[in-house]
């Protein structure tokens, strides 16, 4: 592991250990929560063949095992309203919608409510509206929907900025950020040796570890200045993410692609903006190789230049996406093996390894911001490095 | 996923595995030999994890 400084050390222990006792909690008490809903299981089981009939499918019944794989890959999409828990017998979500913002002959803004989870078709200005599968389509009164030779709909899909669970994670995220990092902010107005107070002073050791274990050694003394903003919000921001990630929230932010491959271009263009003559050059005409090579390694370095940020995009979003399907697939141990151990013993065994994995996902978290910021801060560096000027190296 | 598919992402594993016990057992040596350079010797094996890591999950990824 990484040398921490004691402060750190022990700051991150406390992090740490509360975070997980939140999320423990939380899924012992949705565990049992969940276990109670099994006894009603026939009644859920009808219910569900009927909603199906509703939705146009072929009536199957679902195993345990699908619901699961259901319910997993339902997390990992985004979404346009939070949901806690639901209930299956009585078909009730509960938790709270989001706005949905249509541009589609003008702005048409209303709450994902009136979607009713799928179950209902909006009107809005003569032109109705069906969530289908977690995306919006334009379609007739009746809600029909089309679909081509692989099962997937051939609706028009209206442009859309609704702010979904993603975006609100986000931005109650930044918000989260923003309020953590004001009284700091304030300690060096009045002088840049004052101590902070409160909850400031905890935040102050790990800028100090940004600083300098990831950007001094890899940009260098002068120039390191410029990139801080940038190093600190991005670090702040996915480990915070991928901490919330682990609540029962249901954060999957940073499990997103999107939000991955945005923050890896904010990356490239920050380094390619902020590149000198020398970069160009060993890129373009690389100093000190003979000129067949020189002209063969320019589309190597340029490809090169391209993947490093791809790399920083999956890097992030396939850990994270990798953790909550393997935490799921634990706490869903329970219901898959019920019959096998009992009740009892399948909670038992459902809780002791969910708890094992969390411990390791909340290192993982952490582990990825360290990565992205470290990786980003060596890019940039690479970038900025003045060379000395013989021109026999590399 | 096709049968293809299930044994090439077998052999990304294996081999990222290989990668990854070869930079530990390095860092190892290296931490043993010069235990003062423990914390540079970390990180830098953490980043060349980390790229490995990357190249692994692109693969599995792209090869889905």
């Amino acid at each position: 592991m990484v040398t921490l400084k004691k402060s750190l050390n022990l700051l991150a222990a406390v992090i740490f250990t509360a975070s997980s006792v939140f999320s423990y909690a939380q899924t012992n008490a949705q565990n049992l929560e969940k276990s109670i809903e099994e006894t009603e299981q026939s009644v859920a089981e009808t219910l569900e063949a009927a909603e199906e009939a509703n939705h146009e499918h072929p009536i199957v019944e679902k195993t345990q095992a699908q619901k699961v794989q259901d319910h997993i890959t339902h997390h990992l999409a985004d979404d346009y309203s939070f949901v806690f828990f639901s209930d299956e017998a009585e078909g009730k979500n509960y938790g709270f919608s989001l706005p949905v913002i249509l541009i589609d002959n003008g702005l048409k803004v209303f709450m994902s409510s009136e979607f009713d989870y799928g179950k209902k078709v909006v009107e809005k200005d003569g032109q109705f509206y069906k969530l289908y599968h977690g995306k919006i389509y334009k379609t007739d009164a009746a809600g029909t929907i089309d679909y081509d030779d692989t099962h997937h709909p051939t609706n028009e899909k209206p442009l859309d900025f609704s702010i979904t669970k993603n975006v609100a994670s986000l931005l109650f995220t930044t918000a989260l950020i923003f309020v953590m990092f004001l009284g700091l902010a304030k300690t060096y107005k009045n002088g840049a040796n004052n101590l902070p107070k409160g909850f400031a002073r905890a935040l102050e050791p790990m800028v100090l570890y940004v600083r300098d274990e990831m950007a001094i050694p890899n940009i260098g003394k002068d120039k390191y200045r410029k990139f801080m903003p940038y190093l600190l919000s991005v670090f702040f921001l996915i480990f915070l993410l991928n901490l919330l990630g682990l609540t029962p929230l249901g954060f999957n932010v940073t499990g997103s692609i999107s939000v991955t491959a945005c923050l890896a271009i904010f990356t490239f263009i920050i380094t390619q903006f902020s590149a000198n003559k020398d970069y160009w050059k060993h890129i373009f005409w690389m100093p000190g190789v003979p000129v067949p090579m020189k002209i063969m390694l320019a589309p190597i370095e340029i490809l090169g230049a391209l993947i490093k940020p791809f790399s920083l995009m999956v890097r992030l979003f396939a850990n994270i996406t990798a953790g909550h399907s393997v935490v799921f697939g634990l706490i869903a141990i329970i219901f898959v093996m019920k019959e096998a151990l009992g009740t009892g013993g399948a909670i038992g065994i459902g809780f002791f390894l969910s708890t094992f994995l969390v411990f390791l996902e909340i290192l993982v978290a952490f582990l990825q911001a360290f990565i992205f910021t470290m990786l980003s801060s060596l890019f940039i560096g690479m970038a900025v490095a003045e060379h000395e000027h013989d021109e026999a190296h590399h | 996923m096709e049968l293809p598919n299930i044994i090439g992402a077998g052999l990304i594993v294996i081999g990222a595995g290989y990668g990854l016990g070869k930079i530990g057992s390095s860092a190892m040596d290296a931490i043993a030999r010069q235990p003062e350079a423990a914390g540079k010797i970390q990180t830098a094996m953490i980043i060349i994890g980390a790229l490995l890591e990357g190249l692994a999950f692109g693969a599995l990824i792209l090869g889905k």
